[in-house]
């Protein structure tokens, strides 16, 4: 046989996204973008307080303005009262009392987005403000009464390892402070909600992450069977975490099941920034023990994370924190303490890096501390320390992915630095850009590290499987999912499996909706593994059926067919048939169920297998500081990052310089500033995102070493690259000037006082 | 809501009379956030971007004064004439919000806001601009620093419309500058606008008290050395004089303390490069 080589737009192609240029011309439908004949509109009211008595309501003011269709309260939500992607404990309205400023309380129906402002305007609430708890450490140590019925500590979670009592020569320690950021994603919270015409079940067009999971909860909160709560993916802007939790799902279907009329809902940014969970803050303390040559000996971390009002993830996040305390490195002993907590601050829960973030800018910030108590180079430090396949982590759980580590450092080591700064610089490459405000003598170049490991999929026993459905017709493959696409790529990169596998060009995908099982969420870097591997699996179960026919057909037993381009060849023989000549008049259609390898639940002392898999990625940041006046300008990221098997290249590029570009965020700029339980920048004003002139150069590495567990080798690639880039920034900063920063976003008064 | 787009200064001012309560506009690049934000509900708004006299800019030699109609965008002031004969505006027009706010926004919209973070104000209080209005049935024109009486808050009459801004051009040297947290698109954490006329130093804040600050101390106390030959410990003395003229807050944006440290800092460069020290 000889084998063809191929310019399709197969695995490891950079194949173009099918809604690329539609997004690029405004021609793509979002979610916001949807409408209905006779729809009328929905909006919320929200607390003004962060924590307050409700003593009354009073709807009859809205209930007289013209146009309003409906109005209506936690009276009004016929099934259960709270719902919750890990724990129910937050209300669909607030009843008795508001835990966080922002908490809906109740919604209202109307002909027109002015009227349902009035509306809201219209109705009284009373309220007896309580004095909010928005200290962490006070949820911790009890000084405060519970804010709600399960408490003020969402979870404890200790991780006991090895001998506890273990010392080294070098001890070095700090406390890290991580502010909470925003997955500030393009297009804001939106739903169009239309019920049947006997009014015993809806159908719901919403920007979410997992159709499924909004599904389960939103039919127990409508007191509805989950087939008659019929889901369907509206165009997405991007996700980043904040599209996991139920934002006005149940509000816009309870509008619409009570008025039997089409209702639309969409939060504008202000609202959105109350409308979804941010990433947590964090402050974690740890103290690292070494040998003189700098080998880690034993961990010490305390971590709390603020969970704000409603628990979320915040569990989920919380062992995400504590289990990667140690980083991408061998720590023999470990003694860890994690608390995730409940105050009246904002809600927080997913965002891209899900716990780890926060972990990794303690351990590098860590690891170059020892670098410097043991006078050892920050990038040898970490090469001394770090992990393997096969080494045991501080949960007793062996490392069975491929881990790389050594690779990124090298590699990353390896990409050349960015040129010295000229002489005369043009304005808007100095830090301070189009502000004026320095010139060439006040800068200094600094340069710092930053290594981390992700978890990938879903942990601690939950079963996150996928479904696909692959039908071959007549030579074209249409693919069904209910993976949302949420901008990572899942339907550029679904296309190319089939095509990989089948020998097709012509492959389309179905809507996306809950017609089909399950996919799980579009989180924890899975999608491409887990629905990955089920379209992977579906395509391979037709292929199989395929192989059958034609070697019945053809005389040739199936197990020597293959596919080669777009032929089926016999693998030892010479026979060759095209697979649009093979699949004539052929249908077939298989649906595949995948399930990634079972994790456990943690024990009292942190112990157990409680991950899937890992990915491994090194970051080096190059960056300009104006001292005197505090501002940076970051010149370069260099990146290896551990991706299995590259089965996109463009995709991947999109992914490592989107990521950078948000750690880069919460490095230097993106904070949502609470004061007092109250947000005090929920605008793009004042809440700022990265520019085009804040970008780096990004040079990037991409390591194949496909893991033998990945379905087709490749690694989820989404949240490695926004991780261990911010302590890379800070430790570049930190270079610069010469004085320890252990908070970020470093704000300018914390470089030059 | 009734929106009136007048096609002459005269109509603006007439519908202005009827409507003394109305709303003027011009890119709207303020105004339609707030109405967006919900934080306010206008009646009535006049929009007076089709006005052409309002469009006008011209660079008078003889006299040594630029004018520059309410209406002109940011975007005409960052490069050409304009930008030659006053280059710490064209600095200032630079760093505001995006291209498309700078197409839109106008030096008008500046001034009816009289945000002290609006970037242009520091440059028209150090260069010694003054504003000018017309009702229906009269006109007068103010010295920028009797213009803007506080935050948000200026001298206009609510029968009144910016009608544009004389701006003398300096002799010597003058420049802009401006820190924010990002390094574009950002409002003002603090601006500093420093000119040098006749061989006097002039120098005005922004963001860093109620109203724009021209720092009468400083300036008397650099206009006593000899600034010919500014050493740096001239230059940061300066900085720090500046400093104590401003009277910054602690907000969500920045802490009073930085601001008073970055306008001090931003003078004493300012001066150098204008001095080449």
């Amino acid at each position: 046989m000889t084998i063809t080589k191929t310019h399709r737009d197969v695995l490891g192609a950079s194949a173009l996204r099918p809604d690329g240029v539609a997004k690029v011309q405004g021609d793509f439908s979002f979610s916001s973008d949807l409408h209905a004949e006779n729809m009328l509109w929905g909006a919320t009211l929200r607390s003004p307080h962060p924590y307050a008595r409700i003593i009354s309501i009073d709807l009859s003011g809205a209930w007289k303005i013209a146009g309003v269709e409906c109005v209506i309260t936690a009276d009004d939500v016929p099934g259960q009262l709270t719902y919750g992607l890990i724990s129910e404990d937050q209300p669909v309205f607030a009843k008795d009392v508001v835990r966080y400023m922002g908490e809906p309380i109740a919604a209202v129906a109307a002909d027109h987005p002015e009227t349902c402002r009035r509306a809201l305007a219209a109705i009284k609430v009373e309220y007896e403000i309580l004095e909010p708890l928005t200290d962490p450490e006070r949820a911790i140590d009890g000084s405060h009464p519970d804010i709600h019925p399960d408490g003020n500590i969402i979870r404890h979670q200790r991780i006991v390892s090895g001998d506890i009592t273990a010392t080294a020569p070098i001890v070095v320690e700090g406390t890290y402070d991580i502010g909470m950021q925003d997955q500030a994603f393009l297009g804001t919270e939106s739903a169009l909600a239309l019920p049947d015409h006997d009014g015993s079940g809806i159908e719901v067009f919403v920007a979410t992450q997992w159709l499924h999971e909004d599904r389960k909860q939103m039919a127990k909160c409508l007191g509805l069977p989950e087939e008659k709560v019929r889901l369907v993916l509206g165009g997405v802007g991007g996700a980043f975490g904040a599209r996991e939790d139920i934002s006005l799902q149940v509000h816009t279907a309870l509008l619409a099941l009570r008025t039997g009329r089409p209702v639309k809902m969409q939060y504008g940014r202000e609202e959105s920034f109350f409308g979804h969970v941010h990433r947590h803050p964090a402050q974690i303390w740890m103290r690292h023990h070494a040998t003189e040559d700098g080998r880690i000996v034993k961990i010490e971390a305390r971590m709390v994370f603020d969970g704000g009002a409603y628990s979320s993830t915040s569990s989920a996040v919380l062992i995400n924190g504590v289990t990667h305390t140690q980083g991408p490195y061998q720590c023999p002993n470990a003694v860890v303490d994690g608390y995730a907590t409940r105050t009246n601050n904002p809600p927080c829960g997913a965002m891209r890096g899900f716990g780890v973030v926060q972990a990794c800018f303690a351990h590098e910030g860590q690891m170059d501390k020892l670098a410097v108590a043991t006078g050892i180079d920050e990038v040898e430090i970490r090469l001394r320390n770090i992990i393997h396949t096969g080494d045991t982590m501080i949960t007793g759980q062996v490392l069975e992915s491929v881990a790389p580590v050594e690779r990124c450092i090298r590699e990353t080591a390896a990409l050349p630095l960015p040129a010295e700064m000229s002489s005369h610089p043009h304005e808007l490459d100095l830090p301070g850009g189009s502000g004026r405000t320095a010139d060439r003598r006040h800068i200094v170049r600094g340069i710092g590290w930053g290594v981390s490991m992700k978890n990938l999929m879903y942990s601690e026993g939950f079963d996150d499987y996928s479904t696909a459905r692959c039908t071959l017709t007549n030579g074209k493959v249409e693919l069904k999912f209910a993976t949302s696409e949420v901008g990572q790529g899942f339907v550029t990169l679904a296309p190319q499996i089939a095509r990989s596998i089948l020998g097709v060009d012509d492959v389309t995908y179905d809507t996306i909706d809950t017609q089909i099982g399950s996919a799980g969420s579009t989180s924890a870097s899975r999608q491409t593994w887990m629905s990955g591997g089920a379209v992977d699996g579906a395509c391979r179960l037709v292929r199989e059926r395929l192989f059958e026919h034609v070697g019945a057909l053809h005389g040739v037993d199936p197990l020597r067919l293959g596919i080669d381009d777009t032929d089926i060849i016999d693998t030892i023989g010479d026979f060759r048939i095209s697979v649009q000549e093979a699949c004539a008049d052929l249908s077939i259609s298989e649906t595949f169920e995948y399930h990634h390898r079972p994790t456990e639940d943690l024990d009292e002392n942190g112990q157990g297998n409680c991950h899937v898999a890992f990915a491994f990625v090194a970051h080096r940041a190059v960056v300009d500081v104006d001292i005197e006046l505090g501002l940076v300008k970051v010149v370069q990221i260099a990146t290896a990052q551990d991706v299995g098997r590259v089965l996109n290249p463009m995709s991947v590029v999109g992914q490592i310089e989107g990521g950078i570009a948000q750690g880069l965020g919460l490095a230097v700029m993106e904070e949502i500033i609470v004061k007092d339980g109250k947000v005090r920048n929920p605008s793009f004003t004042d809440y700022l995102l990265p520019t085009a002139l804040d970008a780096p150069q990004v040079l990037i590495s991409m390591i194949e070493e496909p893991d033998p567990q990945a379905p087709m080798g490749a690694k989820g690639v989404g949240e490695a690259p926004c991780i261990s880039v911010t302590p890379a920034i800070v430790a570049a900063i930190r270079n610069a000037i010469g004085k320890p920063i252990d908070r970020c976003p470093v704000r300018p008064q914390d470089i030059c006082f | 809501m009734p929106v009136f787009i007048p096609s002459s200064l005269s109509e603006a001012t007439s519908l202005l009379a009827e409507h003394p309560t109305a709303h003027l506009i011009t890119g709207g690049t303020d105004f339609m956030v707030e109405v967006n934000f919900n934080h306010r509900h206008p009646e009535t708004v006049i929009s007076l971007r089709k006005i052409p006299d309002m469009q006008l800019w011209n660079i008078d030699k003889a006299s040594g004064v630029v004018f520059i109609g309410a209406s002109v965008p940011y975007a005409t002031m960052e490069q050409g004439e304009l930008a030659d004969a006053l280059p710490a505006l064209a600095e200032a027009a630079r760093t505001v919000g995006s291209p498309q706010i700078r197409a839109a926004g106008s030096i008008g919209g500046n001034l009816g806001t009289c945000s002290p973070a609006g970037d242009s104000l520091p440059v028209l209080a150090a260069l010694n601009a003054s504003v000018h209005l017309r009702s229906s049935d009269a006109e007068r024109t103010l010295p920028f620093s009797e213009f803007m009486i506080g935050p948000k808050r200026n001298a206009k009459k609510p029968d009144e419309v910016i009608t544009g801004v004389s701006i003398p051009m300096t002799n010597g040297w003058q420049g802009y500058a401006k820190v924010g947290v990002r390094n574009a698109m950002v409002i003002s954490v603090a601006s500093v606008c420093l000119a040098i006329h006749d061989k006097t130093v002039r120098v005005a804040l922004g963001s860093v008290g109620p109203t724009i600050i021209r720092c009468s101390d400083a300036e008397s106390w650099i206009n006593s050395q000899d600034i010919t030959a500014i050493d740096d410990s001239v230059a940061v003395e300066f900085g720090n004089r500046v400093s104590q003229e401003s009277r910054p807050i602690d907000d969500h944006r920045s802490t009073a303390e930085y601001r008073r440290h970055a306008v001090g800092v931003l003078a004493t460069r300012l001066l150098q490069r204008g001095t080449n020290a």
